[in-house]
């Protein structure tokens, strides 16, 4: 279990929240343009690097709201939070 | 002190395999020597007769999720693409100590799948319908025929997610998993397979799309075909040869009580609750339940995951309030989107991969490492895997297990 920095309610256990995946995966603008395979990218495809992973969290049991977290999938090191619409530098 | 592996056999201590240092080039190689890498290089040698061939393992032979799942073997997977494949691994487990030469302990003691509500008992019979039509043996087991099997679980109306009744599936059970290990890389070696340890892939040469060795921590190896069976960690290694998988890494807790004197006699399961217990042949309950939410290559979890698991044992079974935990682990399981694994041919030419197993690989093992092998060898999937490809995902013809496989993911 780790802490998480909520950036509306402050640090709060991790069972606080839910997991939302990888962060600033964008829509696609023109969906009707992409092949099958490019579809398929888009629905099922999503980085699983290791190491500084930026990704969403919901703050269920609290303000309910969706932010997103830079978080090392390494070793759980969390680097900081940030709301949506900020970029990842504005992590905190 | 350095072992000399030949000295020590001298001291009436052999040693299951040699431990070669890796030529410079083979036929094949497989990266990970997990269970499924054991497997597949073990039917590479025996169905194919291909002995030129290494087993590459960053760490050691029984280190990663080899001995970290909980040892649970069935079948009963709804969708007939799984039943037919998890169904080839049963009977292969079925003769896997004779074939092997070494007691793996498969005890077919009988798995339970529980329902708790009107909902779980309409899936489950569904579900032991589809298992009997692919020809895998399934039962449905009212409440008091669940209390006649297995005695200690409580069935009463009162319980918080009363027992309505169970699927029952007699020829699964569990088996020991380290011993999988020894038998199968020992096995393997013994065709003449190198079992290369502590030797880490950190690049994968590409030339004209076609693959040609690796780059590794013991220096460079060619090798004319290369099997990707890495687990979880299968991501790191796609993206040297320059693909990604729709395949996401968690971390899955498992843990065991101290030593009591065997009282559950079967696998039992519940998705409601969600918990999976059996007993070790050694006296530990084996629990395990479901994954860590977020991505993760630590090897660990959050402790709240066990206390929600151990929360759904005794629910269960309220005399395990008394067990005391002895261990918890982690190990990082590759989870696909539709819960089902990606075993077949890549965008690369002679580079073939297994992996999306998730959850629950260790049942798989033989079937996972025959149809792996096929693969390879021949260069083109076994019927049985051909479903399993990677372009299930762009022509949408998924295997949705989520659910639907007796236990959720």
């Amino acid at each position: 279990m780790f802490e998480i920095r909520c950036p509306y309610c402050g640090p709060r256990d991790e069972p606080e929240f839910k997991y939302g995946g990888q962060a600033h995966v964008a829509y696609p603008a023109d969906p009707e343009l992409l092949s099958d395979e490019e579809w398929a990218r888009f629905l099922f495809v999503r980085d699983n690097s290791r190491g500084r992973y930026a990704e969403r969290w919901n703050h269920a049991a609290g303000c309910r709201r969706w932010f997103n977290v830079i978080r090392d999938t390494g070793t759980h090191e969390l680097v900081g939070s940030y709301r949506v619409g900020e970029q990842p530098e504005d992590a905190r | 002190m350095e072992l000399d592996p030949n000295e020590h056999a001298l001291h009436n201590a052999p040693f299951l395999w040699r431990t070669p240092e890796p030529k410079k080039s083979y036929e094949a190689i497989i990266v990970g020597g997990g269970l499924h890498g054991l497997a597949t290089a073990y039917y590479l040698a025996k169905n194919h007769g291909m002995t030129d061939i290494a087993v590459v393992e960053r760490g050691w032979l029984g280190n990663g999720n080899a001995v970290r799942n909980t040892t649970i073997i069935r079948s009963n997977y709804l969708w007939d693409e799984s039943a037919a494949m998890y169904e080839h691994a049963l009977k292969l487990w079925e003769g896997l100590a004779d074939d092997l030469d070494y007691d793996v302990m498969f005890s077919q003691r009988g798995v339970l799948n529980l329902a708790h509500n009107l909902h779980d008992v309409r899936e489950s019979i569904r579900r032991v319908e589809a298992n009997r039509l692919n020809g895998v043996d399934a039962e449905w087991l009212d409440a008091d025929a669940v209390k006649e099997f297995c005695p200690i679980v409580d069935i009463s109306p009162e319980a918080r997610y009363p027992v309505m009744g169970a699927t029952l599936q007699r020829r699964g059970g569990i088996a020991r998993h380290d011993a999988v290990v020894f038998a199968l890389g020992r096995a393997a070696d013994a065709l003449g397979v190198d079992l290369i340890q502590g030797c880490e892939v950190t690049g994968i040469d590409v030339v004209d799309g076609r693959v040609a060795g690796l780059q590794t921590s013991k220096g460079p190896i060619a090798a004319g075909k290369v099997g990707l069976v890495a687990a979880g960690r299968t991501s790191l290694l796609t993206a040297m040869a320059g693909f990604d998988l729709p395949i996401q890494s968690h971390p899955l807790q498992a843990l065991v009580s101290e030593v009591y004197e065997q009282v559950l006699n079967c696998v039992v399961m519940s998705n409601a609750v969600h918990v999976y217990v059996s007993q070790a042949h050694k006296g530990e309950l084996v629990m395990g339940a479901g994954i860590d939410a977020f991505n993760s290559y630590a090897q660990r979890g959050g402790l709240h995951v066990i206390e929600e698991q151990m929360s759904a044992g005794m629910e269960l079974f309220p005399q395990f309030s008394r067990a005391r935990v002895m261990r918890t682990w982690g190990g990082i399981v590759d989870v696909c989107p539709d819960a089902s694994p990606i075993v077949g041919l890549t965008p690369v030419e002679n580079l073939y991969v297994n992996c999306g197993w998730g959850t629950g690989g260790f049942k798989a093992t033989p079937g996972s490492g025959w149809v792996m092998a096929h693969t390879i060898a021949t260069g083109e999937p076994h019927e049985l895997n051909r479903p399993f490809s990677m372009t299930r995902f762009e022509t949408g013809e998924l295997i949705d297990e989520h659910g639907a496989a007796a236990v959720a993911h």
